[in-house]
């Protein structure tokens, strides 16, 4: 369809940045995104579109009696009005592993907000004056809110007829899936313990709470196929779900990564992606949709909220003897992510330590609670919060200092986890806590260094001037964790880049197109530097992100870097071949080193390990480019045993740890965070600069939810209480503190450049260092996260 | 309705604007400017941040009819802006000042290029791009337009007057440490420019 | 919806009085939120931006007379000394781009228990000048001006042009918990000012009643308390018994609810604790002002 757009463009770099890897080269979209000109998925336009609208379910668990859609309609400005009935195929239901969620409600809201129509109109205001003549008649139905209601003997099953692959093995149809992990025998290891603690932990519900609201524009094609612009973590896994739902051939369904405001798991799942490509085809006009705040909340899953009990025991000389735990995840109204959120709960729940003799449970539940998938860490986040508590209770109970505790039990290279597999690569946990111990501590009393006064920006409650150091008390603490990096349990996991290089203007380009999803973690700057590196050209153009290049999988679980990164790199590598073979037919009689030496390209040059120039590349290439398109995977793994939870399940591990300095007002309740350091090993940095910048990142949403962050939902109704920026808060910049970052080096030979996955670990260990800090400031026991002044108040 | 103001030192005019539209919206959607992000629509993340009438404010709390006859500078005007106010007031940061009426006086150049990397930037523009600042970069637009003014006023910040000044900016992303960088960055470049010329 | 755009006080007095609905449109920073959200569709906007004297302020010999729509940082700027509470409470107000639109009367137009400037405006005992076409300007008592949650003294064909404050005669304070160190709504508030040339003391309370209120059993007890040990003449340090009855007295006067942003139980406790520090801080700082006056 022809009109004046706005959609994204190709990058390119080269001159003022010509660095390979091991170089904090910049971003090759910084300049859009400071001048403002870098399209969003919420900045697409085009001539002539309509404006989408989505009703929502105002109640959590209801039969829908009827709804009619008859004034709506008649309001003018308004194109289209659709409900489940419209839905043009027998697939009306889509989701990342379990197809149980429907694309409109049918019959039945699940959760509180599930999207029930759709309207397109020509201006928003009237698209929601019209959605609000929809009529919906409720029938309410009680509410499965936690595990007592969801396995009661009269409770409703939130999904009747389940047939997936978890129904065989789970307990009760309202669990999605179950994990067990035996090993050893932890009764009879518990026989040894002088010591036993235990304890049950609540996490609560985050929200990734991504700056840009889910939206994107869908324009039919004269083809009957439409094309998609949308801000998604995985185009390609959209696709599989968006194309039999609108019953048209992949192929025809085009969808192109727009900008991408931040991710964090919460564009995982499919949001708006679907109902936009119907009103469009229904229309035949282009339609943008565009979430506000309020339905940002509604639009995406969060993080699981849980509930963990863990027992360890130790001997007087604090070695570990035994964990036995139990982590119940709740999963709300549909699948999502859930499973593997079992999965790595589960399988990680004893943590970077040693322990022989385990006996684990993790499960998760359907329930009308908002529903819950990937976040930043997915599973392993929940279960680090309970067994750094664990490891804290421990130290405190044998009397030995909290980090030697860690360190005496830490896992190493070598050591097997409690599903068997060994750990295969460095696991350097006692070093990262030996680095953060030795960092120096920040000043006392900081509040106080301007000299008049207390500054009380730097106190506990800050701009609101609560304190000027009375009640402040300081506290430390450490905290460990460790994070499996790309999809796990036998999942094909596999990434694909094209790669091609040619010369323009007398000079050799690299463009590479992959279908990655950059939602502002860098992987095309590092994207950038691996085709410098590799074919030694300056000037690198990076495709925009679509389906017309085959998968990238998605940008979640650590992965990309790896993944992507790694296909870039196994591409170019390929890319570099050819070009070598034409370089020796056509000079190969003219320096023996064409036959004999190993060749690389280097500054635009085709070069012997020597460092003796062969040929210029452009030479080499002449007008001819070299085009290729490979995938790239991980090695093999396998699923978890059903019974044992036994299996080679795991990729690789990544690991952090943080030391958090605090001050308490100890009478109202308010916390001030000084200082979060961190260590954490990368395997090897592609470029220092964005993983620091990661760290930090990631460190500072651990932040959030150790002391704000929450989706409070109401136990009575399961209706979400705190949808807005007002009443979910994230850290602000007078919130976070400084956040000084070690990183280390240690190489994974299995994976490209040595590198380890990184973007997740310091989300782990960040909130239960804050906690231990609080924890060591006021003497509490402090068993949920977020932490609240009620909480440290008693109140 | 009809709104008539000056974007970026251009008049611009919308058409049938619902009287309920934001000068967020206008912006977004009927100018062609969408550097001011859309992202809270509450107050609570400061990335609509514009200069209106040189005072930054979350354009998606100022309603559109607001807006007649005054004067609002986004982030794709502010290289210009800044550009233009060290021009006029011989400061090379631009961290120098500005009055109502220079604010007002400013006409912005024809974009640049799509590409970026030989645009000309704002120095805070530049150093948020050095210093690792822009990660998924929807915050940096409101972030640069609150940063740029802190440093018109304050040429030199502690780290408190940054923290503060930007306390209404939300970023998910970085965990502002590199945010601290940039605004360190950008006036540690003025003071390096300012000092050349004195000498 | 219909945007009114009163050029002058006299036109928006009377396009208040032709269109009472119509809903008084400043710094934006509340109506907008509700217009974005769908939460509210008035039928009239009425736009105050273009009234300039709304953004001004006169000090006189006794008051400051502060323009409904006058910024929040030009409060905490330029108003400091003569109305410190306000200035502080001003400081406080969400976040830079916020305190520079909203003013006080978008604050006592919603009259949301929550607002930043009630518990400064309430302990300082302003009056807020409010004006119809029909019957001209009326003062109210600011004790008076809250009626309910969210309703105010306001009748629907009134506007408030400003609030007149009495010049501090004394130090006041001003103190808000919330649950994040910036950019945060009120999980409660407690202002203080002490008014030595009257020898009372007056408080305010922010979120922890239907209404913004005052302690007014608090203030008493404590104006007795100062009065009967001399303490205003002496500046000696108040005892901590005194100073804990103080705050228990204010921590009583809420009326609380439990909600998202805290408990009721919370709320009371930490009204007792603002009220106890911020006593404390106005007294050390009358007490600091005593005793220079003395040396001199």
């Amino acid at each position: 369809m022809a009109g004046a757009t706005r959609t994204p463009t190709n990058l390119t770099q080269g001159g003022k940045t010509d660095a390979g890897i091991g170089a904090s080269t910049l971003r090759p979209d910084g300049t859009l995104k400071v001048t403002g000109e870098f399209a969003y998925s919420s900045d697409m336009w085009h001539e002539d579109m309509l404006w989408g609208f989505t009703l929502r379910s105002t109640t959590a668990h209801a039969e829908i009696v009827s709804i009619d859609t008859s004034e709506a309609l008649k309001t003018s400005g308004v194109y289209a009005v659709l409900t489940y009935d419209d839905l043009p195929t027998d697939v009306k239901n889509y989701g990342l592993e379990i197809q149980d969620t429907p694309v409109l409600a049918h019959g039945k809201v699940r959760h509180h907000g599930e999207p029930v129509a759709l309207v397109a109109a020509d201006h928003p205001e009237t698209a929601r004056r019209a959605a609000a003549k929809i009529k919906i008649e409720y029938r309410e139905l009680p509410v499965i809110t936690d595990e007592a209601s969801a396995l009661a003997e009269d409770a409703i099953l939130v999904h009747e007829g389940r047939d997936d692959h978890h129904i065989g093995h789970v307990p009760h149809p309202n669990i999605v899936h179950r994990q067990p992990i035996i090993r050893g025998n932890a009764d009879e290891a518990a026989k040894k313990a002088d010591v036993i603690v235990s304890g049950e932990y609540v996490f609560g519900m985050q929200d990734q709470a991504f700056l840009g609201p889910e939206s994107g524009l869908a324009v039919p094609g004269e083809d009957g196929g439409v094309d998609l612009y949308v801000a998604t973590q995985w185009l390609h896994s959209d696709l599989k779900q968006i194309a039999p739902v609108l019953g048209l051939p992949e192929e025809k369904v085009r969808m192109t990564l727009s900008g991408v405001g931040g991710a964090f798991g919460g564009r995982e799942d499919i949001s708006m992606q679907i109902h936009a490509c119907l009103l469009a085809l229904r229309t035949n006009k282009p339609v943008k949709i565009v979430y506000n705040r309020f339905e940002s909340f509604f639009g995406h899953v969060h993080r699981h909220p849980a509930k963990l009990w863990y027992e360890h025991g130790a001997t007087k000389d604090g070695k570990l003897t035994h964990m036995k735990c139990r982590i119940v995840l709740d999963g709300g109204a549909y699948a999502s992510a859930s499973p593997a959120v079992v999965g790595n709960a589960s399988s990680l729940s004893v943590g970077p330590y040693v322990v022989d003799d385990v006996e684990i449970e993790a499960i998760a539940l359907y329930s009308n609670n908002p529903p819950c998938g990937a976040m930043r860490g997915f599973g392993a986040v929940q279960a680090c919060f309970a067994y750094e508590a664990q490891m804290d209770k421990l130290a405190k109970k044998l009397g030995l200092d909290p980090v030697a505790f860690r360190q005496l039990n830490a896992m190493e290279q070598g050591t097997i986890m409690p599903t068997g597999q060994p750990v295969d690569s460095p696991a350097p946990v006692a070093e990262l806590l030996r680095r953060i111990k030795a960092m120096p501590l920040p000043p006392e009393q900081q509040w106080l260094a301007a000299g008049e006064g207390a500054d009380v920006r730097a106190l506990p409650g800050g701009l609101s001037n609560t304190t000027h150091g009375e009640g402040v008390v300081r506290g430390i603490g450490y905290a460990v964790g460790i994070k499996n990096v790309g999809f796990s349990e036998g999942f094909d996991d596999y990434s694909t880049a094209r790669v091609r290089m040619e010369v323009i203007g007398g000079v050799p380009v690299a463009t590479v197109h992959t279908a990655m999803a950059e939602v502002g973690q860098g992987g095309i700057t590092v994207h950038a530097q691996i085709a410098r590196t590799e074919l030694g050209v300056e000037q690198v153009t990076i495709h925009p992100a679509d389906t017309q290049v085959g998968s990238a999988g998605s940008t979640s679980a650590s992965r990309q870097t790896y993944m992507t990164g790694g296909a870039v790199k196994n591409t170019c590598e390929a890319v570099r071949e050819k070009v070598l073979e034409r370089g020796r037919v056509k000079f190969g009689t003219y320096h023996p080193a064409w036959a004999t030496a190993e060749l690389l390209l280097e500054g635009g040059k085709v070069v012997t390990d020597g460092g003796e120039v062969l040929a210029d590349i452009a030479d080499v290439l002449e007008g001819e480019a070299v085009d290729l398109e490979l995938e790239f995977r991980h090695r093999p793994t396998e699923p978890f045993d059903l019974k044992t939870g036994q299996g080679f399940g795991h990729v690789q591990y990544s690991f952090a740890a943080h030391r958090a300095v605090v001050e308490v007002d100890t009478e109202l309740g308010l916390v001030k965070v000084i200082e979060l350091a961190v260590a954490q090993d990368v395997g090897k940095a592609l470029n220092p600069l964005s993983v620091v910048g990661q760290i930090q990142g990631g460190t500072t949403q651990g932040l959030g939810v150790a002391v704000m962050e929450e989706i409070i939902v109401d136990p009575k109704t399961a209706k979400v209480r705190n949808p807005s920026f007002t009443d979910y808060l994230i850290p602000t910049i007078l919130d976070t503190p400084t956040i000084p970052v070690d990183v280390l080096e240690l190489a994974d030979p299995n994976a490209p450049y040595g590198l380890r996955g990184l973007g997740e670990a310091p989300t782990l260990s960040s909130t239960p260092a804050v906690l231990a800090a609080i924890r060591n400031a006021t003497g509490l026991e402090l068993n949920k996260t977020p932490v609240r002044p009620e909480h440290l108040t008693g109140t | 309705m009809r709104v008539t103001f000056t974007v970026n030192g251009r008049k611009q005019e919308a058409d049938d604007v619902w009287e309920g539209e934001s000068l967020l919206y206008v912006l977004r959607e009927r100018m062609g400017l969408p550097g001011s992000k859309n992202a809270c629509e509450q107050g609570e993340c400061g990335s609509c941040t514009v200069r209106l009438d040189g005072v930054p404010v979350c354009s998606c709390l100022v309603a559109a009819g607001q807006v007649e006859g005054r004067e609002v500078v986004t982030v794709e005007g502010l290289a210009d802006f800044a550009k233009q106010r060290a021009e006029k007031s011989g400061c090379a940061s631009g961290a120098c000042g500005t009055s109502l009426q220079e604010a007002q006086q400013w006409q912005s150049k024809p974009a640049d290029s799509q590409t970026g990397e030989n645009t000309d930037l704002s120095p805070i523009q530049q150093a948020f791009i050095d210093a690792g600042a822009v990660q998924c970069g929807f915050c940096t637009p409101g972030l640069l337009v609150a940063a740029d003014e802190l440093l018109e006023r304050n040429d030199s910040p502690s780290d408190a007057d940054i923290r503060e000044a930007l306390s209404g900016n939300l970023c998910r992303c970085t965990g502002y440490e590199k945010i601290l960088d940039a605004v360190r960055l950008a006036a540690a470049r003025g003071e390096n420019q300012t000092a050349g010329q004195g000498a | 919806m219909d945007f009114l755009r009163p050029a002058s006080w006299e036109e928006a007095l009377a396009a208040k009085a032709e269109h009472p609905t119509a809903v008084p449109i400043a710094g934006g920073t509340d109506v907008m939120v509700e217009i974005n959200f769908d939460h509210r569709r008035p039928e009239y906007l009425l736009d105050l931006n273009r009234i300039g004297d709304l953004s001004e302020w006169e000090v006189g010999e006794k008051t400051v007379r502060l323009g409904a729509s006058v910024p929040y940082t030009k409060i905490m700027e330029n108003l400091r000394r003569e109305i410190p509470g306000l200035a502080l409470a001003s400081h406080t107000v969400a976040s830079p781009q916020i305190r520079n639109r909203g003013g006080v009367g978008g604050n006592l137009g919603c009259a949301s228990p929550a607002g930043d400037a009630h518990p400064a405006l309430l302990a300082s005992g302003c009056e807020v000048e409010v004006e119809s076409a029909a019957r001209g300007v009326r003062m109210i008592p600011i004790d008076e001006f809250y009626l309910g949650v969210k309703r105010n003294a306001l009748e629907p064909d009134e506007l408030i042009r400003s609030v007149v404050l009495p010049k501090a005669d004394g130090p006041q304070q001003f103190s808000k918990v919330g649950t994040r160190n910036a950019m945060v709504i009120a999980v409660c508030a407690f202002g203080i000012a002490l008014h030595p040339e009257t020898r009372t003391v007056r408080t305010g309370i922010g979120s922890a009643a239907p209404t913004p209120i005052r302690a007014k059993e608090a203030e008493e007890f404590l104006a007795a308390a100062l009065d009967e040990g001399g303490f205003w003449e002496s500046g000696a340090p108040i005892p901590p018994s005194v100073a804990k009855q103080f705050a228990q007295l204010a921590s009583g006067a809420c009326n609380p609810i439990d909600d998202v942003r805290g408990s009721a139980k919370y709320r009371r406790h930490a009204v007792g604790i603002m009220a106890r520090r911020t006593l404390g801080w106005t007294w050390e700082s009358y007490r600091g002002n005593e005793r220079s006056a003395q040396c001199a």
